[in-house]
């Protein structure tokens, strides 16, 4: 009962509908674009790659939390916020309050996971979008922020979190670098340059991988993993796709979505305890817009605003434009503000995209 | 039919209902929507269950279906006086019903839809996956036994056409072991050709000795596979009658409650 017309189907139409297909022209593009512009200003070169790698990475730890909870069929816009409310609370907690840091980061992630967890039973047992409920702890939580800080330090950033985090295993696993010998090797022989003045002389200019790196790329390699080979994955996609015929099938969908809240509230605070082990403080104004930066990945990787359908390998790869695009601006020297003019134009591109595949798949209907 | 039933319990198991509804009542504070139903569904039968808009059909088979607690009356399946209290619980027993528009989530690939909620998986600890490959492999095979060929078990739901869908919410309950199967006006929105996919589709099921409540408020697709026929009017029965001891003409005229439809068909020259 094969439908003749269906045969016309060619593999570049099914390689077409493909969530990432977007993300992953979006990524020649770019880099086609920047080698051709910025191609000799050391963008390239091994510190010019860690720079927009670290950006990206930056970009990817909170896009994956960001993806599978908009395929889950709901949004988080507190996810900026608390960013900068756990880099306060890891550095009250550590520097004012004497705790050692190990404690403080395993705190701020309870604190922040559990209002996670806040956010999305608020948003199941309301019914209430959670473009709303989480839009109110965008602002609940940059006021705590701030007032934390305020009224502990009289001041809105908390430094000194590099002393107290010497010699902690578990801020290593933050702000630490690693494969040092491998960067000193690849130096040895020449393929990273070396430092010919100054204190680091001979050392290679890229120390290492930083941890921020191997949290992205553990989170991108785990969010793939658990979305599209596991049966969590397919009550994700149910969840989002029709929360009713979910139901129907026995999918729980409240846990489902409540996870996936828990999930981007503990991306959120992986992103800030690297930052704040990286800086060695904590600012109470870090992570401004950051959310819509997350959203703004997942959709240019493929997935629809209106849930059930998406990647996480994509919103890696919008991720990527991300990073390479905001310092590429940098590096070719042209203006920093037209980053933001970027972001509005691939935005509208990418959804224009994302509705035409979506047509596709259902058929046009 | 129900009389003959009753008389012969417990000697021929083959005469026993699967499923037998009696004096069903259902309440919702002013709103009687069902006012005492008796239906009864036996393995290998398609009974048909219709009625005009509001009649209450919906609200009985989600009484069927545990969606609904009755207000009043017995549920027996099997046997066995059940009370069930989700739909769930209904499932497990073996009532799986396919309502029009919640069956299927076009987005997601036919394998992803057929196995939802009841993912096969292999590995162990936290390295536990979904196995794609029995999955795929097993929808392919339903499907095909339905007499659909999928370009491939990824195949987005909504690439299919609404008899399709229908088709693959039928095929995922009966592999998952249904007994009774619920249709809820599966044949409504589709065309001549998707309709006649349906109803063979019925014919299969009823063939595998499952027994399928067909509701629909067209006498003619009834007629085309039904073996029985109750007629639902203002949340009551006007009783059940069986194949080739009733035609359309009839059981249109108990649909519209006799006397109305007399009338109206004066008026319309025969034309209903
Ligand atoms: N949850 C409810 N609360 C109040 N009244 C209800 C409810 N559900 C159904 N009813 C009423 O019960 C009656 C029967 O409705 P039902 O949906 O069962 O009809 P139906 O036979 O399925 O009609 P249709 O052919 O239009 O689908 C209607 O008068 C309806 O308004
Ligand atoms: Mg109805």
């Amino acid at each position: 009962m094969t439908d003749e017309r269906l045969k016309k189907t060619s593999a570049l139409r099914k390689a077409m509908i493909r969530p990432e297909l977007g993300a992953l022209a979006g990524v020649v593009l770019v880099f086609a674009f920047f080698l051709i512009v910025a191609g000799d200003s050391g963008m390239f070169a091994a510190d010019g790659i860690m720079n927009w790698g670290i950006v990206s990475a930056q970009f990817a730890i909170i896009a994956v939390g960001a993806c599978l909870l908009m395929i889950a069929g709901e949004f988080d816009l507190s996810v900026g916020s608390m960013i900068g409310f756990a880099g306060i609370i890891i550095a009250i907690l550590s520097v004012q309050l004497g705790w050692p840091m190990w404690l403080s980061i395993i705190a701020a992630f309870v604190v922040c996971m559990s209002i996670g967890a806040l956010n999305g039973i608020l948003v199941i047992k309301t019914g209430l979008p959670s473009f709303i409920v989480t839009l109110a702890f965008l602002y609940i939580l940059r006021g705590m922020t701030i007032f934390l800080a305020v009224a502990t330090t009289r001041q809105t950033i908390i430094g000194g979190v590099r002393d107290a985090s010497e010699g902690d295993w578990i801020a290593f696993i933050f702000g630490g670098v690693i494969l040092k010998p491998v960067f000193q090797f690849l130096a040895d022989i020449g393929l990273i340059d070396t430092y010919v003045r100054g204190t680091k002389i001979g050392q290679p200019v890229v120390e290492g991988l930083p941890m921020l790196m191997v949290w992205a790329i553990g989170l991108i390699v785990f969010g793939h993993w658990l979305l599209s080979r596991t049966r969590f994955g397919n009550w994700i996609f149910a969840s989002g796709g029709d929360p009713v015929a979910a139901r129907y099938v026995g999918v729980p969908v409240n846990r489902v979505k409540i996870t996936m809240f828990v999930f981007s509230a503990f991306c959120a605070t992986v992103l800030a305890t690297s930052q704040v082990m990286e800086f060695g403080s904590a600012a109470a104004d870090r992570g401004i817009l950051k959310e819509f930066e997350a959203i703004i990945c997942v959709v240019i990787g493929g997935a629809l605003l209106t849930g059930g359908y998406g990647s996480v390998v994509g919103a890696a790869l919008g991720a990527l434009i991300f990073g390479v695009v905001q310092q590429g601006l940098f590096f070719s020297g042209a203006e920093s503000s037209l980053f933001r003019v970027f972001l509005g134009t691939i935005l509208i591109l990418a959804v224009v995209l994302n509705t035409y595949i979506r047509r596709m798949i259902t058929g046009e209907r | 039919m129900t009389q003959d039933t009753r008389f012969h319990h417990g000697h021929a198991t083959s005469r026993q209902p699967l499923l037998e509804m009696t004096d069903i009542e259902k309440h919702f504070g002013p709103v009687i929507a069902l006012a005492g139903v008796s239906f009864d569904i036996h393995p290998g039968e398609c009974h048909c269950l219709l009625g005009d808009n509001g009649a209450g059909k919906s609200t009985f088979i989600k009484t069927m279906a545990g969606v609904h607690k009755p207000t009043h009356g017995s549920i027996r399946f099997e046997g066995k006086e059940m009370k069930f209290e989700s739909p769930r619980d209904a499932m497990e027993a073996g009532i799986a019903t396919v309502y029009q528009d919640l069956a299927m989530i076009p987005l997601m690939s036919v394998t992803r839809n057929f196995w939802m909620g009841r993912e096969p998986e292999r590995g162990r600890g936290i390295f536990k996956s979904m196995d794609f490959k029995h999955a795929n492999e097993i929808t392919m095979e339903e499907m095909r036994k339905m007499g659909i060929n999928l370009r491939g078990p990824d195949q987005a739901v909504g690439t299919l056409s609404g008899g399709e869908r229908q088709t693959v919410a039928i095929a995922r309950a009966v592999y998952f072991g249904a007994k009774v199967l619920i249709l809820d006006e599966p044949t409504s929105a589709l065309g001549v050709r998707q309709t006649a996919k349906v109803l063979a589709t019925i014919d299969k099921v009823r063939s595998q000795g499952i027994g399928v409540v067909f509701i629909t408020h067209n006498v003619r697709h009834s007629m085309a596979v039904g073996d029985r026929f109750t007629v639902l009017n203002r949340g009551k029965t006007l009783g059940t009658a069986v194949r080739d001891e009733i035609t359309a003409g009839e059981l249109q005229d108990l649909m519209a409650g006799g006397q109305e439809l007399v009338e109206l068909e004066g008026s319309l020259g025969g034309t209903v």
